[in-house]
């Protein structure tokens, strides 16, 4: 259960919006479940309903919606390249395809490993420092901007170091 | 420009710590309205310097302001922090650089629309500056900038950051109300307006992050001083957004009404490599495509004149492509970005975002027949207009300008496959 080990941050959530218009925590909860989970499991997604009073499909609904959302566990890390216009003009699905080359995989795949998920998205704000993507884990989201192929296999190496030694 | 008006942390270092930023006149704009003027003398004052909305549409601000629901309370203030129109990220910069500025505009526009409470919606890709957003804000409650009773009298002003999950239509305002209240971001049916029906049923104010960034200034400086830059009807600095094919892409500060030309091959060091200019996106995604002549370089980069040759403004994020770019590929993108983006809840932008890429990646994969460029155009023209918000008319733009101003990038790929 959530509420058993994040009843502060539960707390600290709900306190932003009015006390009759508690579904607008919905999204900082589903947040919450999948750093906590990995993904948005259908226990999370019950748990969440109970506790804004909403029916469960109010809440799982969304998981197909937001991007960011997740309902199934792939790579511990997620990838995600922004090969959108602007990046694309500069080099970015090139990037992309060396970069899952390099990993043995295709574009929205895993490393046998599990380690890692490479993902093209869509634009992320950071057009002027492409070839750039965001690094989804289970604490958060960060940018990584003027990459290139080697800075991204040195990056995805230290990954690695970082998964061995949990 | 000689002084950075938004982009201040190019000018003074530190400018993201408050004390630096105080030490540099910051919040006393906010102090100044919350003890001496009315929240209608800052709505007059907005709407003398004629601040336009710098998100796309380019509403004036201080008149926005004016149509909330009279003596309706609570109201909410929410900033669009959504950034997300393929080519724009100048609002990153200021909320990562000169985060405080933007808080203190959100703190000016609270005051005028008599909100207590204010949301920041940032796009959920933002994590890392939310989280920063969040410590200011912190800061801000330290000083007693934030909180109940600021100033010594009786206005008080909480501010939360809301995390968005992932969907580029939440920049639409009536979408990122829907999603900041729990539901699926999908843009309702206006009327009622935001001012009337917004936040939780509330009267409400949505406005972008750079619009919110000019408040501070013309509060301090004022209404005739703003209107010294810019145009007559444009005026302002505005941040525009430079990317694709030049030697410097990145945020250029300029007065509304500079030209293409300045903007690319003066600030931008022209086109990389020292190709050709051949396309410019003025818009991101969302406008039409213009092709680069003398006439369209020289235009000048403002909410009149852009339409005048058959575009927009919009967020000013300039996309350049040089002559090596086939733009049936460049409409194949737009149109894989808008059908991934579609919110599904309107036929029109639905099935005619999905068409649209496909059409458009038979072309690419070289399967289709000449016939599928009248096909692409028809689809595009048949949503047009039809589109329950922005989003589907602005799918269709890239397309039909894009075959209008180079049909042969699309027929080199449609042979007679007879």
């Amino acid at each position: 259960m959530l509420a058993d080990n994040h009843q502060a941050e539960i707390e600290r959530i709900l306190s932003k919006y009015p006390p009759d218009q508690k579904r607008a925590a919905v999204l900082p909860l589903l947040y919450l479940a999948q750093h906590t989970y990995g993904c948005i499991t259908e226990d999370a997604i019950d748990e969440i309903a109970a506790l804004l009073e909403l029916d469960p499909t109010q809440v799982g609904g969304l998981t197909g919606f937001y991007t960011l959302l997740h309902d199934k566990q792939e790579g511990k890390y997620r990838i995600q390249i922004c090969t959108d216009l602007p990046c694309a003009l500069r080099g970015a699905e090139a990037f992309a395809k060396e970069v899952c080359t390099n990993l043995g995989i295709q574009l929205g795949e895993t490393t046998d490993d599990g380690l890692v998920t490479v993902e093209g998205v869509m634009c992320l704000a950071g057009c002027d420092k492409a070839p750039m993507f965001q690094l989804q884990d289970d604490e958060g989201i960060h940018y990584h901007e003027n990459q290139d192929v080697s800075s991204t296999m040195g990056l995805i190496e230290e990954l690695r170091q970082r998964g061995s030694d949990d | 420009m000689t002084e950075y008006i938004l982009l201040r942390h190019r000018d003074i270092e530190g400018i993201d710590q408050l004390e630096v930023y105080r030490k540099n006149g910051g919040y006393e704009a906010f102090e100044q309205v919350v003890k001496k003027q009315t929240p209608q003398q800052v709505i007059d004052e907005v709407k003398a310097a004629g601040l336009r909305g710098r998100g796309g549409a380019g509403f004036p601000t201080g008149v926005k302001w004016s149509f909330l629901t009279p003596d309706v309370y609570p109201r909410y203030v929410v900033a669009n922090a959504d950034e997300s129109e393929p080519g724009t990220f100048k609002d990153r910069e200021i909320m990562e650089h000169n985060p405080y500025q933007f808080l203190e505009g959100v703190a000016i526009c609270a005051y005028a629309a008599q909100a207590n409470v204010a949301y920041v919606y940032c796009r959920g890709e933002f994590w890392d500056l939310a989280h920063r957003l969040e410590t200011k804000i912190e800061a801000l409650y330290e000083a007693k900038l934030l909180g109940k009773k600021l100033f010594g009298t009786d206005f008080s002003l909480d501010i939360y950051v809301h995390l968005g999950a992932g969907a580029y239509i939440c920049g639409e305002e009536t979408a990122l109300l829907e999603s900041l209240e729990g539901k699926l971001g999908q843009p309702r049916l206006r009327p009622p307006f935001p001012a009337a029906e917004g936040l939780f049923a509330k009267p409400t104010v949505v406005n972008n992050v750079e619009t919110l960034t000019n408040l501070p200034p013309i509060i301090t400086r004022g209404a005739d001083w703003y209107r010294t830059i810019g145009t007559e009807k444009s005026p302002g600095p505005k941040v525009f957004s430079l990317s694709g094919h030049v030697e410097r892409p990145g945020n250029y500060e300029l007065p509304l009404g500079s030209t293409f030309r300045e903007l690319i091959y003066e600030h931008g060091g022209g086109i990389r490599g020292g190709r050709r200019i051949k396309g410019i996106m003025p818009a991101g995604a969302s406008a039409p495509l213009l092709a680069a002549t003398d006439e369209v370089l020289d235009t000048p980069m403002d909410y009149e004149s852009v339409p005048a040759i058959g575009s927009q403004l919009g967020s000013a994020s300039i996309i350049v492509m040089d002559e090596s770019v086939d733009i049936s590929w460049m409409v194949y993108k737009t149109s894989s970005f808008f059908k991934h983006e579609s919110c599904g809840k309107c036929t029109p932008c639905r099935e005619g975002t999905y068409w649209m890429y496909h059409v458009t990646k038979r072309i690419q994969e070289g399967n289709a027949s000449p016939e599928d460029i009248e096909l692409l155009d028809s689809v595009a023209r048949g949503i047009q207009g039809k589109c329950l918000c922005a989003l589907g008319e602005f799918a269709l733009m890239p397309v039909i300008s894009g075959i209008e101003h180079f049909r042969a990038d699309f027929q080199t790929h449609t042979g007679d496959r007879t």
